[in-house]
């Protein structure tokens, strides 16, 4: 048999609606696809619009067939919020990257008193994933900068370290998808973020 | 293309949304499915290029046209767009739409991509044109919803010319003797298709694996391809008729075959039926809910598939269930409802959220516009012991979509229910798309509004209330007077637009509320309307007693950042605990 060397590199992002990981999920389009890569990307969400979890599976290689990651196959976990990153572990590969947002959004069930959050998320990663676990205080820092809702873009700031592209190039990339008023704080986010893994 | 229409409905939405940026091509939200293939019908048959989008369940309200559209055949191309929507994401029942095309007789193209997605509805124009038939193009979730790089063409106009032809008029006007004449045109065609399919450069035929072969189409495909890339593959683009040569070589140049299907076995039946004998199909792959690629995997790998290891158990965790939006005029209408202990018949759209804990105060949900037919239904079975209590909930673009003709029956028919329209000004649940109520066009051009309590009694109903959804005592007086009515009721709720809204905001009176923690008893009271801003958490010792003495196991809080000030809540708490927030 011959064997299948079309390697793909698998990126869960999860969080929750209006968190944003569909810009930052399209940033990431912009920088794989600009360096020719082939890229799936996909999302997945329920019926509601807002509080709901969401997922993007981002996919990218020479040549990229399921818009779906294979359970188990992650690359990266890139979460921005600690429940949803924790529902993903299972997905992630042994030597697999995990970047959690340090931040809590609690579901009705624990707004009700029927459940408790999950305590200790970071322990559990690092108990599985050592070193690989990068927890990135994204809501602090982007609200040091004024925003609080460009944590996203400081998640992509710390996830791009793990490639080789210059900062340049995905700088080019989220101009291009934001508008012009709030390129001065979005750049400044990814740039924090880079530093902050 | 000159003209597209569409109803919204996941996963299909965003065909249309996207349409409306070309100037060149008239684009409409139409009232239904059943509209918008009439409209997309009369252009085609006028000559023009036209097509029709929507989900799978879509194509049953528009079946009635469709039908019979395969036999009047086209003039100008007609596409019709169908999303299924596996594991039922969104929506009420998990059909599998591939059957229409056999039911109907027409071709039906599938997918797999976005830039197949480019490439067959190009050429699902031209088969339409050269055979004289509507083309079905199924679309399903993990197409419809991911995004890949797409190579354009250049646009290129029809070369079928504009008008209609006296001469050719039979052709369209399907009475008996017509019929009988276009009859036997729908097999001859059913023929040259099937020539056509063994052509057909969407259907691809990949030999690696000479022992194992699998025949596969859309999603599936690439699920498989990407869990098993050393398989040979004939990869269906078009699901109907099947290309028979391509086929017979297929399983003269494998071995063994396996065919992959996403639903029912649709393939596997009629490959069966051509007499070949396949290796696995639906013995293996689930005939229910949507392939993934573990799941393509484990299913043919069988007792040799490793499954991951589980760190951590995902049913142990708190789910996040869909919810209203805080402030949405849906859930005061629902409390009341529950309050009144209504016979609830919902529809579909967020308000089916209702029927969600803590709220839980629907009875069914079946399909688009079916409340209002099952409450007068109910009614004319119950007789006066239903009185008092049955109603339909219906939003305002499920209403115009299918509400209006039990609604007159009700009345003709002297029937009792209630009829409540919340009106959120918008076709909420698919993302916000107008509808002939809201006054503008899928381009954002001002147009015609539907009034609906005018609409009501123009149908012949004498009792026609309005209410703000979110005065809940009123809301509440309303719904009983017209429920204990004798005779059919419409109530339209108003000023409570969809919180998701751009153009149409409510203006709360405060910017948020609060918790006034000493005197909130933690009667949970407020919980029951399952609001994302309110919490409750368990006081120690120190804090169990309220400033006037009363003993308490916990205090509620708001979550600010989350509150829009709606004041539910505050109407709801008997001891004065929830109180205005100031800006």
């Amino acid at each position: 048999m011959k064997t299948n060397n079309n390697v793909v590199t698998n990126v869960l992002l999860s969080g929750v609606g209006g968190q944003g990981t569909i810009l930052a999920s399209n940033i990431l389009t912009e920088v794989f696809l600009g360096a020719g890569y082939d890229v799936k990307k996909s999302e997945v969400h329920g019926m509601a619009q807002r509080g709901g979890d969401v997922t993007t599976h981002f996919r990218f290689g020479k040549k990229v067939y399921s818009p779906l990651i294979k359970y188990g196959d992650v690359d990266f976990l890139v979460s921005f919020e600690e429940l949803e990153a924790l529902r993903y572990i299972n997905w992630v590969k042994d030597d697999g990257k995990v970047i959690i947002n340090e931040q809590q959004v609690l579901p009705p069930a624990v707004n009700l008193g029927l459940a408790v959050y999950p305590p200790n998320v970071e322990e559990t990663f690092k108990k599985f994933f050592k070193e690989n676990v990068h927890v990135i205080k994204g809501q602090d820092i982007a609200l040091k900068l004024g925003d609080v809702r460009a944590a996203n873009v400081v998640l992509v700031g710390a996830f791009s370290n793990f490639f080789k592209f210059k900062e340049e190039t995905w700088i080019e990339a989220l101009t291009a998808l934001l508008p012009k008023k709030i390129h001065e704080l979005n750049i400044a986010a990814f740039k924090e973020g880079r530093k902050a893994l | 293309m000159k003209v597209a229409t569409a109803y919204p409905g996941t996963p299909s939405s965003e065909i249309l949304q996207e349409m409306t940026q070309y100037k060149e091509v008239y684009a409409e939200w139409s009232p239904n499915e059943k509209v918008a293939v009439e409209v997309a019908a009369g252009a085609a048959v006028a000559g023009a290029r036209a097509m029709a989008s929507m989900k799978h369940v879509g194509l049953n309200v528009a079946s009635d046209p469709f039908m019979t559209l395969a036999y009047t055949g086209i003039k100008g191309g007609l596409v019709i767009i169908v999303c299924d929507d596996p594991f039922v994401h969104s929506s009420q029942n998990e059909q599998d739409s591939r059957n229409w095309a056999r039911f109907a007789k027409v071709p039906m193209f599938e997918p797999g991509d976005a830039q197949e997605c480019h490439d067959f509805v190009k050429l699902a124009f031209d088969v339409s044109e050269k055979f004289d038939t509507p083309v079905l193009i199924r679309g399903e979730t993990r197409v419809c919803h991911a995004d890949s790089p797409v190579v354009l063409g250049e646009r290129k106009e029809s070369a079928v010319p504009l008008g209609l032809d006296p001469k050719t008029a039979p052709k369209y006007v399907m009475v008996p003797a017509n019929v009988r004449v276009r009859r036997p045109i729908v097999e001859q065609r059913m023929k040259k298709l099937e020539a056509f399919a063994d052509k057909f450069k969407g259907n691809k035929m990949e030999i690696h694996d000479r022992n194992i072969g699998v025949i596969t189409s859309g999603a599936a495909y690439m699920y498989t391809k990407d869990v098993f890339p050393n398989y040979s593959y004939l990869k269906l683009g078009m699901v109907w008729p099947l290309p028979k040569k391509m086929l017979a070589d297929f399983f003269k140049k494998v071995k063994k075959v396996i065919i992959v299907e996403e639903l029912d076995p649709f393939l596997e039946t009629e490959i069966k039926a051509l007499g070949y004998k396949i290796w696995h199909g639906k013995d293996l792959v689930p005939t229910m809910f949507e392939l993934t690629p573990e799941i393509v995997e484990k299913s043919l790998k069988g007792k040799t598939y490793k499954a991951p290891k589980v760190r951590v158990k995902p049913e142990d965790l708190p789910r996040r269930p869909p919810n209203m939006c805080p402030g949405c005029s849906h859930r005061a209408l629902f409390y009341s409802l529950k309050k009144l202990g209504a016979y609830v018949f919902g529809d579909i759209g967020c308000y089916t959220l209702g029927v969600a804990p803590p709220l839980q105060a629907l009875h069914s949900c079946v399909c688009m516009g079916a409340s209002i037919g099952e409450a007068f239904g109910a009614g004319k079975a119950l007789g006066q012991e239903g009185l008092g209590k049955v109603c339909a909930v219906i939003g305002d673009s499920t209403f115009l979509h299918g509400g209006v003709p039990p609604l007159m029956d009700t009345v003709y028919n002297k029937g009792y229910s209630t009829t409540i329209i919340c009106d959120n000004r918008i076709t909420g649940m698919t993302g916000l798309q107008e509808h002939p109520g809201t006054g503008y066009t899928a381009a954002g051009e001002p147009a015609n509004m539907v009034n609906y309590p005018d609409l009501a009694r123009a149908l012949g109903i004498k009792n026609v209330r309005t209410v703000d959804p979110y005065n809940v005592a009123e809301t509440m007086e309303v719904i009983r007077e017209e429920l204990n009515r004798d005779e059919a009721s419409v109530i339209v709720t108003e000023n409570g637009p969809c919180m998701l809204h751009r153009r149409e905001k409510r203006k709360f009176q405060y910017p948020y509320y609060q918790i006034d923690v000493e005197t909130c008893r933690g009667c949970k009271a407020c919980l029951e309307i399952g609001c994302p801003a309110i919490s409750w958490q368990e006081v120690s010792e120190a804090d169990s007693m309220t400033k006037d003495g009363k003993k308490r196991k916990g205090v509620v809080s708001i979550n600010r950042s989350v509150c829009p000030g709606c004041g539910l809540c505050h109407q709801i708490c008997k001891f004065e605990a929830i109180v205005p927030g100031q800006a």
